[in-house]
């Protein structure tokens, strides 16, 4: 049986480790772990996500790998995505946006549109300062501000996008191999009509 | 050491002969000749402005610089920073706050009665103002030497109770009569305690005046022990309890029932703003200095030094120092202990406070009579320590549990 009052002073025992132990554990980051937010950012975790971009690789206009091919606005599903295609000079619709625009203040952050996106195209940043002071213009972000390079990718998610230049590199290989082989095939049948056609007639 | 001693008195003198000469100066200047009895009346009032001038400024400066202080050492026992935007390390935040709520409008409910809701906060704070006067703040310097202190002091004291309620019941809410009911309950109950253990130390000092206690806590016993009253069995036990008694008085946690936010939004405070609630504020905390700074005079020695050779810093710095080791003991009681529950509180109060703040009694009357030696030490540990062991196994140990409810209406 404890003496009566006890638990109090074991209670503040604890309190004044805790306020002693602050001024001296800071190295240690075992107490004041609070993070000075304007002066001290945080670490972010590599798999930290906060809203979709668009990945090019080298040139942001050729190098921009949406086709916009409306997947991922299909599949939104708080609808934050509008895409418009680009068309060439003679109003024929071409495989690049002309307006793609993502409305962060309706983005949920579900990464939807990453998963489904066929051309590794969309991609998940990790910024998280967005707040703005106008609710309509400026949280919606216009392609030009999404469009963020290759690199930029491989620095802030570097598992993630190693595993997709794999996957582009693979598909890649596979295409030259195809076409390599069907050009192989289409030369080897060209040369078996040349050869046909070359051949001597037998004389009769 | 004599200078820095003798600073806040000669400081006093000199203002005062400044008065003498400039008013002296002023006459022969516009050629009136003074009557006899005019001097002596001016530099009476003069001196009492002085000293109400500096007690203002110096518990405004404290109540300002523990508003911010409490935070900052709350935040460190719960593993935060605290403020520490505000100026250098958040010691401008005082003057945030202040600006704040002297910016905030000034809310008067509909429904509520316009005059005593004004008159609230003026209640509360004149009596608690009045306070430090009696209080002894070093050699010499006590604002005024009454010699039943005592007495005024707790007179006073219970004067702010009245206020309390003045505010809860004007507001025309809930809450607010709930909290005020509260506070008036638990104000009455730890009043007795409070009052009781006060009278211990009067009772073994033979006066009620404050400069008195502090001089009969005077001296060292084996050449370095300081003869203060909490140093003795009875005197940590009544010290204790004043403490106690002291926190349920000042509304502070974990006896912050009347004001609990979880329970009853801000208690008497929920309908009072801006400069209205920053003045009830400021009651608290000087109230909360006052009844720490009786603390010290009655059982701390005052403004005695612990040892004799730690003398030669001045008096009034011991007495500062003893109550900013209280106002931190407050925060550090806050950050520790959660609240009580309201029968939990009552029960505290007259189960066992009360008990044993008669036992300390007996038990400083058994020291006083007994000869103040070894064996009187050891009588009066006894008469505290037996009654705090029963009450304490036998009160607080069996687990209240509240009988099964019916509910009559809802099922």
């Amino acid at each position: 049986m404890n003496l009566p009052g006890s638990g109090i002073l074991k209670g503040m025992a604890v309190t004044a480790v805790n306020f002693i132990g602050s001024f001296f554990d800071r190295a240690h980051a075992k107490r004041l772990i609070t993070e000075q937010y304007p002066e001290e950012r945080p670490i972010l975790v590599e798999t930290s996500r906060s809203f979709p971009f668009l990945v090019f690789d080298g040139d942001p206009e050729k190098g921009i790998r949406c086709t916009a091919c409306k997947i991922c606005e299909k599949e939104c599903p708080p609808q934050c995505i509008s895409i418009v295609k680009a068309k060439d000079a003679n109003g024929k619709p071409i495989l690049r946006p002309q307006i793609f625009d993502i409305d962060i203040s309706v983005c949920m952050g579900c990464q939807i549109c990453v998963e489904v996106c066929p051309f590794e195209s969309i991609r998940m940043d990790n910024i998280y300062e967005v707040s703005a002071y106008d609710r309509f213009g400026t949280l919606v972000l216009h392609k030009d501000q999404l469009l963020k390079s290759n690199e930029y990718y491989r620095q802030i998610h570097p598992t993630e996008a190693a595993q997709t230049d794999a996957r582009i590199e693979a598909v890649r290989v596979k295409k030259a191999a195809a076409k390599a082989a069907s050009a192989k095939a289409a030369a080897a049948k060209a040369a078996a009509a040349q050869a046909a056609q070359t051949q001597p007639e037998p004389a009769a | 050491m004599h200078f820095l001693e003798n600073l806040p008195l000669a400081t006093k003198k000199y203002i005062l002969d400044l008065v003498e000469a400039g008013c002296g100066w002023l006459c022969t200047k516009l050629g009136i000749a003074l009557p006899p009895w005019a001097m002596p009346l001016l530099l009476t009032l003069a001196s009492i402005l002085i000293v109400i001038v500096a007690i203002l400024a110096v518990y405004l400066a404290m109540f300002a610089f523990m508003s911010v202080a409490e935070r900052k050492i709350l935040a460190r026992m719960q593993n935060r920073y605290g403020p520490n935007r505000a100026g250098w390390f958040g010691i401008l935040q005082p003057v945030a706050d202040g600006i704040k709520m002297l910016t905030k409008e000034d809310l008067v409910p509909r429904g509520a009665d316009k005059v005593i809701h004004f008159l609230a906060p003026v209640v509360m704070v004149a009596p608690v103002l009045m306070l430090p006067a009696i209080i002894p703040y070093g050699q010499g310097m006590v604002p005024v030497e009454l010699s039943a202190g005592i007495l005024y002091f707790f007179a006073l004291g219970a004067g702010t109770e009245l206020a309390v309620f003045m505010a809860g019941w004007s507001s025309n809410n809930k809450y607010s009569v709930m909290g005020a009911m509260r506070a008036i309950a638990q104000m009455i109950s730890y009043e007795l305690p409070l009052v009781m253990s006060a009278v211990i130390a009067a009772l073994v000092a033979g006066t009620l005046s404050p400069t008195g206690i502090v001089e009969a806590q005077g001296g060292y016993s084996l050449g370095f022990i300081p003869n203060w009253f909490v140093f003795t069995p009875w005197g940590f036990v009544a010290c204790l309890l004043f403490f106690i008694g002291a926190l349920a008085e000042s509304n502070r946690c974990p006896f912050d029932l009347p004001e609990g936010e979880s329970e009853l939004v801000a208690g008497h405070l929920t309908e009072y703003s801006g400069f209205k609630y920053a003045i009830f504020f400021m009651a608290e905390y000087v109230g909360m200095f006052a009844i720490n700074g009786l603390l010290v005079t009655l059982f701390l020695g005052g403004y005695k030094a612990p040892f004799p050779f730690l003398e030669w810093i001045p008096s009034w710095g011991w007495f500062f120092g003893k109550l900013a080791f209280l106002a931190f003991s407050m925060v550090w009681v806050r950050a520790t202990l959660p609240r009580f529950r309201i029968d939990q509180m009552m029960q505290f109060a007259w189960k066992f406070m009360l008990p044993m703040s008669f036992a300390a009694l007996i038990s400083a009357a058994a020291w006083y009579y007994a000869g103040r030696g070894p064996a009187a030490w050891g009588l009066s540990a006894l008469i505290v320590g037996i009654p705090y062991l029963v009450l304490g196994y036998f009160c607080f140990t069996r687990r209240h549990t509240a009988d099964n409810r019916t509910y009559l209406f809802s099922e």
